[in-house]
């Protein structure tokens, strides 16, 4: 097991012309919350799509979890977490269906299965909703449902896409809650979001402009870098250089 | 008379079960550009589509430009503009065919109105060739927009037209918002983004199908109940654990680099008995100081009294 | 006006820029003519037989070469003993065998009756009627030119006559059929989802909120279809009587006014599929499934509906291919006018009628 739970160097990925990920590098230490920045179209999803092992970079190197991105995808499969805002649990299924689904996906074992979705059920005071269609349960419960599912195997790496969005601030918070508590135990969080003032929960941020990486650092050092007050300003100074508009 | 009424409106999807929305009330003046705030969920796209006609309210009446909803719908939808939450525009049309598409359809030509749009147009026309499915997001909802404007309605409903789009699109969006204002659109715009609020002359604040409150952004800040201070520490999450074990917080939740707090009884407990227990739990670089609350805050001290 | 010519283009854009509603629309008829036509006949060609000549005299041999002669057979083998027989059968190749007794020439020649033996493979019983039909009419034929005179007291001896199609060529019966099943595939599939697409996209919603008459928006999905469904009509057309040597002995215009009425009976049922589904996926299963199965078992083409129990004659009677497929069978083959079957178009009218007037008063103003 490698110190680093990502290690990335020259990343690119072309589809044809269009350069989506310039040569970006940057590693992530194991526990370490990253906020992975950047506007609509700088190239993010491609990014998180290549550590995640569902596209081939076009060159540079990668490690993900301590395996290569180009020959090991499976082996990063099984070492990670993934959840987006888009597709997160079966909504026709219960809050207990789909535990035992995402934790049969992964190989626990029905002992291991009941006892985390007992404890995970418990924990987000889900008890009275363990029998009820996914699709009924509010947003912000779905989300944090589908974060504590993702993690559920206890992965070294957990790729979160835009958890947040359009969840309550209350909730929001306390799907932070749970972020925090999964880096506590050894978790690394690579997050993505639209809300600025979670970009200031990392420990460190990178923002991406037109494919590349153009600042990276902790929350902090970049609002003295950028002479900021706030994260949301040096988002804007960063992301106002960018050319290109397309997704 | 206000441009857009809404009295005791009630209605539910499901027999079982909260209702989406629950007795909401508001108006909008003629010009005003109006803000409905709350997360996803909060009942606001069943608002618009009550509005807009596409759907029954259970209970109360709505009434737009002087117009029923029920009973005078097609008046109302020649005169105002909708943009649905979810991109609704033909996805194999390129920007040009849906353009012109959209304005026969409300019966205008492109031309006759081009003055109001030609602002965002001029963004995207160099794309006009390029089919809609092919856009980025911004580019997207400046389409939609364009398409919701073409027939120069009176009322213009804009259901989340931010989310999914970067702060800066959210940005450029919002300064579209403000000159279209300035031509007399009346404007009824939701969003789940709470910093947008301040960019609303007036706000309807909403979770779960109830409205907190309306007003001016200023005077809801006012209205905050008791003080609100801002507390920095060198760590900030153990910081947040340590502070919500103090006996005297009301709420404590994070807010970029900060944490934001309340006392539960301004008089009986104060910052410096809360330092100084930090301290002695071992909490280095303590500061706390009195602010300001943001729209967010007094949208969390709303919800959590509710709760 | 002019928004509903607006619309009209912004579907044809759609068809066009899409590549499996082209599919659907041209390569499904196409596909089905070519099938129906070459692959999927019930006539018999080349079946292989055996001959088994105990008598091996000139009637015997006279009579094996007229079955050989004929296209329905190819002699595989001729074997001399009967168990030879079953193990051809059993390899499952030879379909059917003909055995010739001794003195088979003797008996004949000298007014005695003759007889020969016919064994077919019913395993599969269609088959084997229909062979051992052909074999009977070569061995009347045979009969008929030894003895053109024969008095044989009270024998009668039929004369058939292939009315219309004289080949008894297969197609005949399934172009007909395929029309009226691609025709009905393709108005109910498409209509239902191309409306159902702007529900699922969301452009409904907006559609709705125009001042663009919901009825307007109906028919304006309903043209452009009708156009194309007679593009297709014209293809089938074409297909079968260049590919298929199908006849069009009525009138063309008759024939293209009652395909028009068919095709609107088609669409108004997939604008009324479309106003009860949700999602694409739906309402391609609710018109695929239901409405090709029904189409195939209840038409006529394939099971003749009156070997049918009567319930299902009944069901068969809602079906609307059922009362085109007797129309179109009646202008195209028999060459027959509006006089003859006014009384199936009626019925078609009434279902058109119904079933639009049904479709737009569903169409709903509103959402949910």
């Amino acid at each position: 097991m490698s110190e680093k739970a990502i290690v990335c160097k020259d990343l690119t990925k072309r589809f044809g012309d269009f350069v989506a990920v310039n040569h970006i590098s940057f590693d992530v230490d194991q526990g370490e919350i990253f906020g992975f920045l950047g506007a609509n179209g700088a190239g993010k999803t491609t990014a998180m799509r290549m550590l995640c092992g569902l596209s081939y970079p076009t060159s540079g190197e990668a490690a993900v979890a301590g395996y290569n991105v180009f020959k090991q995808q499976e082996e990063i499969k099984r070492n990670i977490g993934y959840m987006s805002q888009k597709f997160s649990l079966y909504e026709t299924l219960t809050v207990k269906e789909n535990i035992r689904f995402y934790g049969g996906v992964y190989g626990l074992s029905d002992k291991q299965l009941k006892e985390k979705g007992d404890e995970l059920i418990t924990k987000l005071g889900l008890e009275k909703e363990a029998k009820m269609m996914v699709g009924s349960l509010p947003l912000g419960w779905k989300q944090k449902l589908a974060f504590s599912v993702a993690i559920i195997h206890q992965p070294r790496i957990v790729f979160l896409d835009e958890p947040t969005g359009g969840v309550d601030p209350v909730t929001r918070r306390q799907f932070w809650d749970l972020i925090y508590d999964a880096a506590g135990s050894g978790i690394t969080v690579f997050v993505t979001t639209h809300y600025m003032d979670e970009a200031e929960y990392c420990n460190r941020i990178s923002v991406m402009v037109d494919g590349r990486i153009d600042a990276l650092d902790t929350p902090a050092n970049l609002k003295k870098q950028f002479d900021a007050t706030s994260m949301n300003e040096v988002f804007y100074a960063l992301a106002r250089t960018a050319k290109r508009s397309a997704d | 008379m206000d441009t857009v009424i809404l009295q005791h409106v009630s209605k539910s999807y499901v027999k079982e079960g909260p209702p989406a929305l629950q007795d909401v009330s508001f108006s909008v003046k003629k010009g005003e550009l109006f803000g409905l705030i709350g997360p996803d969920g909060a009942g606001k796209s069943t608002i618009f589509r009550i509005l807009t006609t596409l759907l029954l309210s259970d209970k109360g009446s709505a009434t737009v430009a002087g117009y029923d909803v029920v009973k005078n719908y097609h008046e109302i939808r020649s005169c105002v503009g909708y943009m649905p939450g979810k991109f609704s525009l033909y996805q194999d049309l390129t920007i040009e065919e849906n353009l012109h598409f959209f304005a026969t359809l409300f019966g205008t030509t492109v031309e006759a109105n081009y003055a109001l749009i030609k602002d965002i147009y001029e963004q995207i026309a160099p794309f006009k060739k390029r089919r809609a499915g092919k856009l980025s997001g911004g580019m997207k909802q400046k389409l939609a927009l364009c398409c919701a404007l073409i027939h120069r309605p009176e009322v213009l409903f804009l259901d989340e037209p931010t989310t999914g789009v970067d702060a800066v699109s959210r940005k450029e969006f919002w300064e579209m918002l403000q000159r279209l204002k300035a031509e007399g659109i009346t404007i009824v715009v939701s969003t789940p983004y709470m910093d947008e609020a301040s960019l609303c002359e007036r706000i309807a604040l909403i979770q779960t199908g109830q409205i907190l409150s309306i007003n001016t952004p200023a005077n809801i800040i006012k209205a905050y109940p008791g003080k609100l201070y801002a507390l920095m520490a060198t760590k900030v999450h153990l910081l947040l654990k340590d502070t919500r074990q103090y006996a005297g917080i009301n709420l404590c939740y994070a807010a970029g680099d900060k944490l934001h707090l309340s006392f539960k009884d301004d008089g009986k407990h104060h910052p410096a008995g809360l330092l100084s227990w930090l301290e002695s739990k071992g909490q280095q670089g303590v500061r706390i100081e009195e602010i300001t609350p943001d729209i967010e805050d007094c949208f969390i001290a709303k919800t959590s009294i509710h709760e | 006006m002019k928004q509903f010519m607006v619309f009209v283009r912004k579907e044809f854009y759609h068809v066009f820029r899409d590549r499996r509603t082209l599919l659907i629309l041209f390569g499904l008829p196409v596909m089905q003519i070519l099938l129906f036509g070459y692959a999927l006949t019930t006539e018999i060609k080349n079946a292989e037989i055996i001959v088994v000549d105990h008598a091996g005299d000139a009637a015997s041999q006279q009579l094996t070469t007229m079955i050989a002669a004929s296209k329905y057979f190819d002699i595989n083998a001729s074997v001399t003993s009967d168990e030879d027989i079953y193990k051809a059968f059993k390899k499952g190749k030879v379909k059917c065998a003909v055995v010739f007794p001794i003195g088979f020439g003797n008996d004949l020649l000298h007014g005695q009756t003759a007889q020969v033996q016919i064994i077919a493979d019913a395993a599969d019983p269609n088959t084997a009627k229909t062979l051992t039909n052909y074999l009977t009419a070569i061995i009347g034929d045979y009969q008929q030119q030894i003895n053109p005179t024969a008095n044989i007291p009270m024998r009668i001896s039929p004369v058939t006559r292939m009315l219309y199609n004289p080949e008894l060529n297969g197609s005949m019966n399934f172009v007909p059929g395929v029309m009226a099943l691609v025709l009905m595939i393709i108005c109910t599939t498409l209509t239902s989802v191309s409306i159902v697409r702007e529900k699922e996209m969301g452009t409904m919603e907006i559609l709705l909120v125009s001042p663009f008459k919901p009825t307007y928006v109906v028919l304006a999905k309903a043209v452009p279809y009708l156009a194309l469904s007679l593009i297709d009509l014209i293809i089938i057309l074409l297909l079968s009587v260049f590919l298929l040597d199908m006849p069009i002995r009525g009138n063309i215009v008759l024939l293209f006014l009652e395909s028009t009425l068919f095709i609107i009976c088609c669409l108004s049922l997939g604008l009324l599929i479309s106003s009860v589904t949700r999602t694409q996926q739906i309402a391609m299963m609710v018109s695929m499934m239901g409405m090709m199965l029904p189409t195939i078992l209840f038409t006529g083409f394939i099971f003749p509906l009156e070997n049918m129990p009567w319930p299902l004659r009944v069901i068969s009677n809602l079906v609307p291919s059922r009362w085109f497929y007797v129309i179109i069978k009646a202008v195209m083959l028999r060459g027959l006018g509006i006089g003859v079957i006014w009384k199936e178009t009626l019925v078609l009218a009434g279902m058109t009628t119904a079933l639009l007037m049904i479709s737009i008063k569903s169409f709903k103003t509103r959402l949910s």
